[in-house]
């Protein structure tokens, strides 16, 4: 088993006395990148929402609520397990974060919804998501693991959730960004995206902490398990896809992104990625939209080198530069 | 078979990085099998001195400003001017969740010391991203000399 020491009882948190720095880096980064839905003019899409389809506005619905759903249970179940797990009060704390960020990203939705959105649709959406049993499926594999008694498979779901499961719902915003819809949304979501980054990074480096003072016996198990449950999601993900994207002909797309983010959720967790570059060209608008310059040549080797330009000037604030 | 020997003399440079406890790029750097020193952790143990090319791989931090997207042992290493004057390109490490700031240290090091920035990964590189940068390293040092 695991030699996670569970804090057994509570001292006052002493913020100058770090087990782990990368606690107090992590807490850093995560208050400075605080933010609320209030901040994201979302009302400057009403226009825009007004041009989708019935079709593509039931859509944009059914994939926010089933984010939402993710969200909360990262909110309400996720990050209080982890907390039980925590090797330091440091890392408790930032889980404290990271629990009440999930209930400002869920709150979000329901922003985008009040403001764009017709009741009853969304009320129908919700309804929609207590009966999709892929949906279902996705919520129950990661609650089991959150129920059970094995501190690293918690760590491992966790990871699955925040670095992979959101991006079938991630793809749509990005989606309507890259042909001028909706563009204030795709702001909003852009900031939960940045939040996931670190919130994921965070738990797989947790996880590989522990899992490094495990026998290589229960490595090896670990490791088995989590492929398992990855390639379990993955199928599962694959239906959820289908039955939401398939009407608008954007599944194969959104499947490469899939197979883009599984890879980024393995290598949180210290696992080599498992999809081939092959099959995680993701269509570069997407790309574009999710990271401006992610398509800009910065391989300096492939010989277009020869072209490259170095961008618009950066401030560079920091006192620490001596030149 | 001198000759062919001299033309697989050592390279003219080597790599420096900088990796955190995570150790993605350290990963990284392992991957590619070349020579690399690693900068110092601490802030406290003394600054590594180079003396010949090199190219420098960082992780980005932060939230996606500029500031404070190189980190602070990257910065203490390069206000060295001798570092500073060795250093012929810049690989960065980042997230493309990060959004416009991907790979930002990159960048920033990029335009502080006139220097191309070579290439991005994310976290610590597919087979695919390992496979470029050795090669890309390999002839990059040839074309120097």
């Amino acid at each position: 088993m695991t030699t996670t020491q569970r804090l057994s009882r509570v001292n006052a948190i002493n913020w100058n006395r770090l087990q782990d720095d990368k606690d107090l880096e992590v807490w850093n980064r995560l208050t400075s990148n605080f933010w609320l839905p209030e901040k994201v003019p979302l009302s400057n899409d009403i226009q825009s929402w007004n041009t989708l389809t019935q079709q593509e506005k039931q859509l944009t619905i059914r994939v926010f609520t089933g984010l939402t759903l993710l969200d909360t249970i990262q909110s309400s179940v996720g990050a209080p397990v982890l907390m039980e797990d925590a090797r330091t009060p440091h890392e408790e704390a930032v889980y404290t974060n990271i629990a009440f960020m999930e209930s400002v990203h869920a709150r979000s939705y329901s922003s985008i919804f009040s403001t764009l959105c017709a009741t009853r649709d969304v009320d129908d959406a919700f309804r929609w998501s207590e009966e999709n049993p892929t949906l279902q499926a996705k919520s129950e594999l990661i609650l089991e693991r959150y129920r059970s008694d094995d501190p690293l498979m918690r760590k491992v779901a966790s990871v699955f959730l925040e670095s992979f499961l959101f991006y079938s719902g991630f793809y749509l915003p990005m989606y309507w960004s890259s042909h001028a819809k909706l563009t204030n949304t795709a702001d909003l979501i852009r900031l939960i995206i940045r939040d996931e980054a670190v919130h994921g990074y965070y738990i797989g480096y947790k996880f590989q902490q522990a899992l490094a003072e495990a026998t290589p016996e229960r490595q090896q198990q670990v490791k088995d398990y989590a492929y398992e449950l990855l390639l379990e999601l993955y199928d599962n993900e694959v239906r959820y896809t289908e039955s939401l994207y398939d009407e608008v002909g954007l599944s194969e797309d959104v499947k490469k992104f899939l197979h883009y983010n599984a890879n980024k959720a393995l290598m949180n967790l210290g696992y080599e990625p498992l999809f081939p570059s092959s099959v995680t060209d993701v269509d570069p608008t997407i790309m574009a939209a999710l990271s401006p310059s992610a398509n800009e040549n910065h391989d300096f080797f492939s010989g277009s080198g020869s072209s490259y330009v170095i961008g618009k000037a950066i401030a560079t604030e920091d006192d620490d530069w001596a030149f | 078979m001198l000759v062919d020997a001299a033309a697989e003399a050592p390279m003219a440079g080597s790599l420096v990085y900088f990796s955190t406890k995570s150790g993605n790029t350290h990963r990284f750097v392992q991957k590619l099998g070349l020579a690399a020193q690693r900068l110092p952790l601490g802030r406290d143990e003394p600054m590594l001195h180079v003396t010949t090319p090199y190219i420098l791989i960082t992780p980005t931090y932060g939230g996606g400003e500029a500031k404070g997207a190189v980190p602070g042992q990257v910065i203490r290493f390069l206000n060295d001017e001798q570092n500073r004057r060795l250093i012929c390109g810049v690989i960065a490490a980042g997230n493309t969740n990060f959004g416009e700031a991907y790979g930002l240290a990159g960048r920033v090091i990029a335009e502080k010391c006139q220097v191309p920035l070579l290439y991005r990964f994310e976290l610590f590189g597919t087979d695919d991203d390992v496979a470029k940068v050795r090669k890309g390293v390999e002839e990059f040092w040839k074309r120097q000399t």
